[in-house]
């Protein structure tokens, strides 16, 4: 399987776009992932899924300025890698 | 070097010391583009060093007459004190995107180093001590410690393995130059998901160890070594010995990881072997085995398409 760089820089943006557009109220709250739900113990132990709704909240924080890549962002990218890709021999 | 029997003074200790600034300068960065008559001032250091003792005798290379007009020494001590603050500046900026001096760390090695790393890789079951030995809390060079990870022996088996790639894509009439650059990206891509999945889960399980990065890239570029040599035994011996020596290497390099892990990951207790009940040991010793597990899957990932 001929992966390049490009793909993982592609798989990257879009994982981290699936992470920032689930909502709150509708979605992760619902399925008891809500951002309150997770601060549980102040122990020394936070477990896997306090860890995982501190990630989800992290991300979806950082990323709020910039759901860019749900607009036309993101087709302009593959525009350009896609032309990046056609010019060069190699495609790294 | 007769300097000593010519005259002294004031006037000669400070033109030695001028001497010995404009040695460094021209040696540190490259002094060739920054001085116009590096030819001159560089093998002509000595002569110009004797012409000076010999007094104002004309008769000698250019460095000489360069030398003594005041304004021309005035303007290479200015040059030189410009380049080293240049350098400065970019050793500074280049410090914080790249930790060099972590790195150099990493590559301190010596030859007895890699000759006994390389054996424990493909035989680490008598091996007995796998702590690493610490030095007032950093831990010591891979120069005197077998245990510690380098990133010597990775970076070359990464690049042997793309070489050793294009060898066996030749015998089988399917090289081209280009397929060594996508065989390149292809492996350089799988690492850097392999490191960050364990990143990702070792932040998930809230494991408090010491291993950075940089200690990462390093364990997951062993099985590199491995992979080689499988892949040259299939070259030469064909199918049955690639898939003997994979699985001999599979082994080994899945008990080298878990020994090695064990120490970093696991709590004191659970390392020594006793039996550790609770959730947070179990998910670590999971975390373990699954690391150390990945890698055959790895090994037969990257490999299997060049054996056909």
């Amino acid at each position: 399987m001929a992966f390049t760089l490009y793909t993982l820089i592609q798989t990257a943006i879009l994982c981290i776009n699936a992470i920032a557009v689930l909502h709150e109220e509708r979605f992760l709250s619902k399925m008891g992932w809500g951002a309150d739900q997770g601060v549980g113990g102040f122990g020394d132990d936070p477990g896997v899924k306090a860890q995982i709704l501190n990630l989800i909240r992290s991300v979806r924080t950082v990323m709020r300025g910039g759901v860019v890549v749900n607009s036309g962002g993101y087709r302009v990218l593959q525009l350009l890698g896609e032309r990046i890709c056609d010019n060069a021999s190699w495609c790294i | 070097m007769d300097y000593s029997a010519a005259q002294s003074g004031f006037r000669q200790r400070k033109l030695q010391h001028n001497m010995r600034l404009r040695n460094s300068s021209v040696d540190g960065p490259d002094g060739g583009q920054l001085f116009d008559d590096t030819s001159a001032a560089g093998p002509a250091n000595q002569g110009v060093y004797r012409n000076q003792q010999a007094g104002p005798q004309a008769a000698g290379p250019p460095g000489q007459s360069f030398l003594s007009d005041p304004m021309s020494n005035l303007a290479m001590v200015y040059g030189s004190s410009l380049a080293t603050q240049g350098r400065e500046m970019v050793d500074k900026n280049l410090d914080r995107f790249i930790p060099i001096s972590k790195l150099k760390y990493y590559f301190a090695v010596d030859t007895v180093y890699v000759g006994k790393k390389l054996g424990i890789l493909v035989f680490p079951y008598m091996h007995k001590n796998w702590e690493v030995s610490y030095q007032q809390d950093t831990p010591v060079a891979p120069r005197f410690d077998v245990n510690a990870p380098d990133l010597y022996i990775p970076t070359m088996a990464f690049i042997t393995y793309i070489l050793v790639a294009g060898l066996a894509l030749g015998t089988q009439n399917r090289f081209s130059p280009e397929l060594l650059g996508v065989q390149a990206s292809s492996a350089l891509v799988w690492l850097i998901m392999e490191v960050l999945a364990v990143l990702l889960s070792l932040y998930l399980v809230t494991v408090n160890t010491d291993l950075t990065t940089i200690d990462l890239v390093a364990f997951s570029g062993y099985k590199y070594v491995g992979m080689i040599i499988g892949i040259i035994a299939g070259l030469l011996f064909g199918r049955l010995a690639y898939y003997l020596s994979m699985l001999w290497f599979c082994g080994a390099i899945f008990v080298f990881m878990i020994r090695t892990l064990r120490l970093k990951l696991l709590s004191e207790a659970a390392a020594e072997g006793k039996l550790v009940r609770g959730t947070r040991n179990q998910l670590r010793m999971y975390l373990t085995m699954s690391i150390a597990a990945a890698q055959p899957v790895f090994m037969y990932w990257l490999t299997y398409h060049l054996i056909r």
